[in-house]
């Protein structure tokens, strides 16, 4: 741009170069664990011995394991559910807090860092003692009662972010048009409100389909999601259908973020 | 009259969400500092009485004070790697790299953080265990070296949770680097600055709230965790998180695992109140 960016940057040679190659070693720290467990759900031997021959026989002894299947479908049917609940609810909230100046918002605003900041294994066990006292007891409601919890700071973050640059005059413009407010709602806020409702929804469904903590201490033995259930298949030992079934979830869990990231900028504007 | 309206608009909007977490956040957490104070566990039959003692056993039994050290100890080294690591991609991110190449790999860096912990950790038992890649890889380059025996140990465990808790520091480094205007740098820079002197006394400075975030958002998280250790570090306690879970879910002991927890919280509350006045003069005086 200027002179004094080009000088600035030329004074940095090897720098930059450096940085590069540190980014990219990073990179491979962060990817190449996952890499190596994916190709060895797909290897034939039992012990993950090499040399690699391709095989879907863990993928097929997954097919016929009807604990981890169940596992699998509570934790779709409860992630579904989350999303849904977490984020109506959430988004009224955040509604609320662009719409209106009351007195305790800051505070209630406060209120959601708890959630998010208080390490889950305190919000986990303390979930259990107080669903014992009260009779709701463990399984997979409290598991999902505990799931909402999670998620709705995000989601009322999230949708709170795309409010917080609304464009007002075109609800009031819809309004003085002759619009009722249902009518404005549903043809001009809703459209406008839809990416930051969409990416909250995916954050929401991700906070639950990946939850592990919370829903370790609320479920009852026989009863799991599947993180659950695969910590557990963990703690026995490592057979290449843990592999299998974690490759499959880290295809699900990344496509959800890749999916989000169309709709959310991570790290704010730029 | 538009007041009542409005009011009871406010009210149906936020009432159902903060009720929702009032029943599973707030009132758990009262619950649970309740428990900590009975001398048995609810889940016996016979009335509970107050006391301290799990307070008592906390101060008073040097276990306890081991697990302290040890997960304070593991929480620094966690985050200072995570640090180390994090700060210069940060750092690419924010001001070397531009445009599509840059969204592109800010992305890559944090798609593993919203993607399974639990199955992050375990592919790392993947590449450590003994005959996994990287004690493959020592062996191509020296045949005769010895097994690696790192997995289900102390390295494992921060290696892991480095990997867990790096892309939180990228992400709060990143963001604070991010908002640095160009032109402080460039002003620095024509009044005849040299680069690192530049970085040491105006970027660094300017990105210390990111730097800040990032280590209290892993810190935290780092000594209560469980799985993490349990899965690479084997059986041996390394943090207090792990010895929490055993009292509710192995010995059964709640009101001993609230105790924990809340003294576990109380720390972190502690180093926060130690810590951010120092860090709040060291931000002024570099000002």
């Amino acid at each position: 741009m200027s002179a004094a960016k080009t000088t600035s940057v030329s004074s940095f040679k090897i720098g930059p170069l450096v940085l590069r190659l540190h980014l990219v070693l990073v990179l491979l720290f962060l990817y190449v664990p996952i890499i190596v467990m994916a190709a060895l759900s797909f290897n034939q031997s039992q012990l993950y011995e090499l040399p690699f021959t391709f095989d879907l026989v863990w993928y097929k002894s997954l097919a016929g394991d009807s604990r981890l299947i169940d596992a699998g479908i509570n934790s779709v049917v409860i992630a579904v559910i989350n999303t849904v609940v977490a984020t109506v609810l959430g988004t009224m909230a955040a509604l609320a807090f662009a719409r209106y100046q009351f007195r305790g918002k800051s505070l209630l605003q406060l209120l959601l860092f708890p959630p998010i900041t208080i390490p889950w294994l305190v919000i986990g066990t303390a979930m259990l003692v107080f669903f014992f006292w009260t009779g709701i007891g463990r399984g997979l409601h409290a598991i999902l009662l505990g799931h909402v919890a999670l998620s709705l700071p995000y989601v009322i973050i999230v949708v709170g972010a795309r409010l917080a640059n609304f464009p007002r005059q075109m609800e009031e413009a819809a309004a003085t048009l002759g619009a009722t407010p249902w009518q404005t709602f549903w043809r001009v806020t809703a459209p406008i409100l839809a990416p930051g409702v969409i990416a909250a929804a995916l954050f929401a469904f991700a906070v639950s389909f990946d939850q592990f903590v919370i829903s370790y201490f609320l479920a009852p033995p026989g009863v799991t999601t599947l993180p659950v259930a695969i910590y557990a298949a963990i703690r026995k030992g490592f057979t290449p259908e843990i592999n299998a079934i974690s490759t499959i979830i880290i295809v699900v869990s990344m496509g959800i973020m890749l999916i989000t990231a169309r709709f959310y900028r991570f790290g704010g504007e730029r | 009259m538009a007041n009542v309206h409005e009011r009871r608009a406010i009210l149906s909007l936020t009432a159902p969400a903060y009720l929702w977490l009032t029943v599973t956040i707030f009132l758990p957490l009262a619950a649970m500092l309740y428990c900590s104070f009975l001398d048995k566990s609810p889940l016996v039959p016979a009335p509970a009485v107050a006391t301290l003692a799990n307070y008592i056993s906390f101060f008073t039994r040097p276990v306890y004070r081991q697990l302290t050290w040890w997960s304070l100890e593991l929480g620094v080294y966690v985050t200072f790697f995570s640090l180390l690591i994090g700060y210069p991609v940060a750092y690419a991110l924010a001001k070397q790299i531009k445009g599509r190449w840059r969204e592109a790999l800010f992305l890559m860096v944090i798609l593993p953080f919203w993607s399974n912990a639990l199955v992050r950790i375990f592919s790392w038992t993947m590449v450590l265990r003994n005959g996994g890649l990287l004690d493959q890889v020592i062996h191509w380059f020296a045949p005769d070296a010895g097994p690696l025996d790192i997995l289900y140990s102390y390295p494992a465990v921060v290696i892991g949770l480095v990997h867990s808790y790096l892309p939180y520091m990228i992400l709060t480094c990143y963001i604070s680097l991010q908002a640095i205007d160009d032109s402080v740098v460039e002003a620095a820079a024509s009044l005849g600055a040299r680069t690192a002197t530049i970085f040491r006394r105006v970027v660094f400075p300017m990105s210390l709230p990111g730097v800040i975030a990032g280590s209290a958002l892993i810190f935290v998280p780092v000594i209560g965790s469980f799985m993490e250790p349990r899965i690479l570090g084997g059986t041996k306690g390394v943090t207090l998180g792990m010895s929490i879970e055993e009292q509710f879910m192995v010995t059964a002991n709640w009101p001993l695992g609230a105790a924990l927890s809340f003294m576990m919280l109380a720390i972190v509350l502690l180093i926060c109140a130690v810590g951010y006045p120092l860090v709040q003069r060291k931000m002024d005086g570099l000002k």
